[in-house]
C-alpha cells in the first residue's frame, strides 16, 4: 500500500469512527468528539513541529496550553474597572519592575561574572518586587472577591484570543528556549516539565490575574447561545424544517460552528506546517535533527534554528489551548493535568507517526477518540467481569468505579505496542 | 534565650522536615541515578513506580491491621514494606522482560527509551488507580510523636516546641539504614563492583565477562527496594495519594540531575540541596526572625519569599542555576 492509499484509508477510517459515533450514540458526542479532536490534533501539529522535525523533546505542552486558556481569559473577559482602579497600575508597575530585575541581572552577570552579586541583586530585588505587588494584589483581589476580585481582560472578540494565545505561548517559549535549549534531551524534557507545573501553579495561586482556582466562568462565545437560537422563529422553523426539535437542532448549530472554526485554523495551520516541511528550512530542520555535528560543520546555527521551532511549535500548543478554553467557555487552572494535556499529546504523536504532520493530525483525532470511547467500553467489560458478583459487593462497587481509570492503561498499552511494531507510527514520515 | 527559642523554631519548622524529606527525595534520586547510571536511560515511570510500591505497602498494611498485627509504637507498614518490595521487583522485572530488553537489543538511543518509560508510566498509573483509586489514603498508625511539643517546652522550659514525629525518625533512621547497605552492595560485593564498572564502561564490562543480563537484573531490584521504601516514608510522613506521588517526578529528578546524574553520592546530596531550598524558601521567617533579631527590627510581614504552592517552582530554579553553571551537576556526574 503506498503512503497516500494509507493515509486517505486511515483517515477515512477516523471519520467512519465518528459517523459510527453519530449514528450508534448520538450526534452530539460525535461532534464533542470531533471538536476536541480538532484542538488535539492542532496541539499535536505543534508537538510534532519539535519532536518529529527537530527532535526536541518537549513534556512542557501542559504548560503552553494553558497560557493559550489564559490568553482567552486576557483578551475577551471585559475589564474589571474597580480592580484596576484599586491596584492596576501597581501591578504593571511591579511586573516592569520584576522584568527589569531579570534584564539587570543577567546584564550584570554578563559584564561581572560575579555569582554572588548577582543573587544579591536578584534578592534585594525580590523583595522590592513583592512590596510593590503585594498590597496591589491584596487590594485587588478584595474587589467584589465572589464575583471578581482580579483585573479583567480587554474586552476584544473572543477569537483575537486564539493568536494571542499563540503569542503568549511563544514568549515563553522564548525565555524557555534562551535558559534550556542547550541542554541535553533529557534535561530539556525535565526542564520543561518543570516549567509546566510552575506555569499551573501560577494560575492557580495568583488570582488577581485570573481568579486562580476559583476559576474564571462565562467567557465570551464565538458563536450564538443555544437559548438565543431556540427563541429564534426562523432557526425553530428551519429545524422542524429538517425534522429536529430546537433543542437538539440548537446545540447541533452551535456545536458544528465551533467545528468549523477550529476546522480552519487547523487547515490553515496544516497548510503551513506542510509547506514548512517541505522548504529549504524544513530540510535543513531534519538535516540538524539527523546529524546535528555535520549540520553544525555545514555552518548552520543549531542554537539558533532550534530555538526558532520551539517557540514556533510552542505557539501551536498555545493556539490551540486557547481554542480549547473557548470551546469549554471558562479557565479551570485546577483540571490541568500533565498526563492528559502533556503526555496524551504525546501518545498523539507518536502513534500517529512522528515528523509526518498528517500523521500528526490523524493521531490527534484517533487518540482522542479512544480517550474517549474507551470509557464506556471499559465500564462495559467491568459489568461483564462482575456480572457474577453478589449486587451491593465491595469488590463489585470498587470495580466498577476503576473502569473509568482503565483509559490511561489503554494509552500506555497502545503507546507500547506502537512503539514496538510500528515505531515510526501509522503514517511515517517519508 | 530568644536566641535558643530561634534555634528550636527552625530546628521545627525548617531542619527536621527538610531532613526527612531530603532523605526521602534522596532514595528517590539513587533509584533515578542507578537506572540512569547502568539501563541508560531517564525513567519517567519512577514515580508511579512508587506509587505502585506504596500501594502495596498499603494494602498489606490494611491487612495486616485487621489481623491485629501491629509493631507497637511504630507504623505497621514497615511490616508490610518487604511485601510492596517483593511486588515491585515482580513488576520492575516483568517490564523490563517485556518492554525495555528489546530497545536495548537493538541498541535503540536513551530518548527512545524515555519515551518507552512514558508508555510504562500511563500502564503503572492506570494500574494503581484501577486497583485502589486516586483518592488520599492514610496507612499511619503507632505513636505519633518521638517528643511532642509540649512535652519539649515542660522539659524545657522555652516558650517554642520541638516536634519530632515518628514518621521523621524513621525516615532518617531507614534512609541512613538502607543508603550504607546500598553503598556496602556497591563497594564491597562482587555484583555491586561488576555494577560500578558496567556504569563506567559497558564494553571493557563485557570484555571482562560481566553478565548484562545480571547487572540489569540486580538494577531494577534494587531500584524496586529504593523506590518502595522512598514510597512508603513519603506517604506514612505526609499522606499517599498517586498523583501526589507522580509530581514528586520533578523533585527527584532535579535532586538525581542537581548531583550529577549517574552519581549515588550526588543524588543523596542533591536530593538535601532541593529538600532544604523548598522548605527553606517556602517556610514564613517571621517567627525565627522575631526571636532572632532585636525587636526594633522585627518583621511585621510573615517574611515568606514565595507561597508553598510554588514548591516545584524552587526545585526548578535550581535545577536550572546548576545545569547553567555546572552541566554535569555538583558532583560530577556522566552524560551518555
Amino acid at each position: 500500500m503506498t503512503q497516500s492509499v494509507r493515509t486517505i484509508a486511515l483517515f477515512a477510517m477516523v471519520a467512519l469512527l465518528i459517523l459510527g459515533t453519530g449514528f450508534l450514540q448520538s450526534w452530539n458526542t460525535a461532534l464533542l468528539i470531533l471538536n476536541m479532536g480538532l484542538v488535539s490534533a492542532v496541539m499535536a501539529l505543534g508537538v510534532n513541529l519539535q519532536w518529529g522535525i527537530a527532535g526536541l523533546f518537549n513534556v512542557g505542552v501542559m504548560g503552553f496550553v494553558a497560557l493559550g486558556g489564559l490568553a482567552v481569559v486576557l483578551t475577551s473577559m471585559p475589564p474589571v474597572g474597580a480592580a484596576w482602579a484599586a491596584g492596576g497600575v501597581r501591578v504593571l508597575l511591579a511586573l516592569s519592575a520584576g522584568a527589569g530585575l531579570v534584564v539587570a541581572a543577567v546584564y550584570l552577570w554578563k559584564r561581572l561574572r560575579k555569582g554572588w552579586a548577582v543573587a544579591a541583586l536578584l534578592l534585594g530585588g525580590f523583595f522590592v518586587y513583592r512590596a510593590i505587588l503585594d498590597p496591589a494584589v491584596e487590594a485587588i483581589e478584595a474587589v467584589d472577591p465572589a464575583l471578581a476580585g482580579y483585573l479583567g481582560g480587554l474586552g476584544l472578540p473572543v477569537v483575537l484570543a486564539w493568536p494571542v494565545g499563540g503569542l503568549l505561548a511563544a514568549g515563553a517559549a522564548w525565555v524557555i528556549g534562551k535558559t534550556a535549549l542547550g541542554l541535553r534531551s533529557d534535561y530539556l524534557a525535565i526542564a520543561t516539565l518543570g516549567i509546566a507545573e510552575i506555569v499551573i501553579a501560577v494560575l492557580k495561586n495568583e488570582d488577581w490575574l485570573a481568579r486562580g482556582v476559583k476559576n474564571v466562568i462565562g467567557l465570551p462565545r464565538p458563536v450564538p447561545y443555544e437559548v438565543d437560537l431556540q427563541n429564534d422563529p426562523s432557526f425553530v422553523e428551519r429545524a422542524s424544517g429538517l425534522g429536529l426539535d430546537p433543542t437538539t437542532a440548537s446545540t447541533l448549530t452551535v456545536k458544528l460552528g465551533y467545528s468549523l472554526l477550529f476546522a480552519a485554523v487547523l487547515i490553515v495551520l496544516l497548510v503551513l506546517a506542510q509547506l514548512a516541511l517541505n522548504s529549504p528550512w524544513g530540510r535543513m530542520m531534519r538535516a540538524i535533527r539527523d546529524n546535528e555535528v555535520s549540520a553544525r560543520a555545514m555552518g548552520k546555527d543549531v542554537t539558533a534554528r532550534h530555538l526558532q521551532v520551539f517557540v514556533l511549535g510552542s505557539a501551536i500548543c498555545g493556539i490551540a489551548g486557547a481554542m480549547m478554553t473557548t470551546l469549554d467557555g471558562q479557565l479551570t487552572p485546577g483540571t490541568y493535568q500533565p498526563l492528559r494535556y502533556t503526555f496524551l499529546i504525546w501518545v498523539m504523536v507518536i502513534v500517529g507517526g512522528s515528523g509526518n504532520n498528517l500523521g500528526a493530525v490523524l493521531g490527534g483525532f484517533l487518540i482522542w477518540f479512544l480517550w474517549v470511547q474507551v470509557e464506556p467500553m471499559g465500564q462495559g467489560l467491568m459489568t461483564l467481569i462482575t456480572a457474577g458478583m453478589a449486587d451491593g459487593s465491595a469488590l463489585k462497587d470498587h470495580l466498577l468505579n476503576s473502569a473509568q481509570h482503565l483509559r490511561l492503561l489503554t494509552m500506555g498499552v497502545i503507546l507500547l505496542l506502537v512503539l514496538r511494531f510500528s515505531p515510526r507510527g501509522l503514517l511515517p514520515e517519508r | 534565650m530568644d536566641l535558643l527559642n530561634a534555634i528550636v523554631a527552625l530546628a521545627n519548622f525548617v531542619l527536621i522536615p527538610a531532613v526527612a524529606y531530603g532523605s526521602q527525595l534522596a532514595l528517590g534520586a539513587l533509584g533515578v541515578t542507578l537506572i540512569y547510571g547502568i539501563l541508560r536511560f531517564s525513567n519517567f515511570a519512577h514515580g508511579d513506580t512508587m506509587a505502585f510500591g506504596t500501594m502495596v505497602v498499603v494494602l498489606v498494611t490494611w491487612w495486616l491491621q485487621s489481623l491485629g498485627i501491629s509493631l507497637g509504637p511504630l507504623p505497621t507498614a514497615l511490616l508490610a514494606i518487604p511485601f510492596g518490595i517483593a511486588a515491585t521487583a515482580v513488576l520492575v522485572l516483568a517490564t523490563d522482560r517485556a518492554v525495555y530488553r528489546f530497545y536495548r537489543k537493538q541498541k535503540a538511543k536513551p530518548v527512545i527509551l524515555v519515551i518507552v518509560s512514558i508508555g510504562v508510566m500511563f500502564i503503572y498509573n492506570g494500574l494503581t488507580r484501577v486497583i485502589l483509586g486516586p483518592d488520599d489514603q492514610r496507612f499511619a498508625d503507632g505513636e505519633r510523636f518521638i517528643i511532642s511539643a509540649r512535652e519539649f517546652k515542660a522539659m524545657t522550659g522555652l516558650s517554642e516546641g520541638l516536634a519530632i514525629r515518628t514518621t521523621q525518625g524513621i525516615t532518617v533512621v531507614t534512609a541512613i539504614i538502607v543508603v550504607a547497605l546500598l553503598f556496602w552492595f556497591l563497594n564491597r560485593t562482587r555484583t555491586g563492583k561488576s555494577m560500578r564498572a558496567y556504569s563506567d564502561n559497558e564494553d571493557l564490562a563485557l570484555l571482562s565477562g560481566i553478565n548484562p543480563e545480571k547487572v540489569e537484573r540486580v538494577t531494577w531490584l534494587i531500584v524496586a527496594a529504593l523506590i518502595t521504601v522512598a514510597g512508603v516514608l513519603y506517604g506514612l510522613d505526609k499522606s499517599y495519594k498517586p498523583f501526589t506521588y507522580f509530581q514528586l517526578l520533578l523533585p527527584i529528578f532535579a535532586a538525581a540531575i542537581v548531583g550529577g546524574l549517574g552519581n549515588p553520592l550526588g543524588a543523596i546530596l542533591g536530593g538535601f540541596v532541593i529538600a532544604f531550598s523548598e522548605v527553606g524558601i517556602t517556610y514564613a521567617w517571621k517567627k525565627v526572625l522575631g526571636y532572632a533579631l532585636p525587636d526594633s527590627l522585627a518583621p511585621d510581614s510573615l517574611v515568606q519569599l514565595l507561597s508553598t504552592d510554588y514548591k516545584f517552582a524552587v526545585s526548578f530554579v535550581i535545577l536550572v542555576i546548576v545545569l547553567l553553571f555546572k552541566p554535569t551537576g555538583l558532583m560530577k556526574g556522566k552524560a551518555v
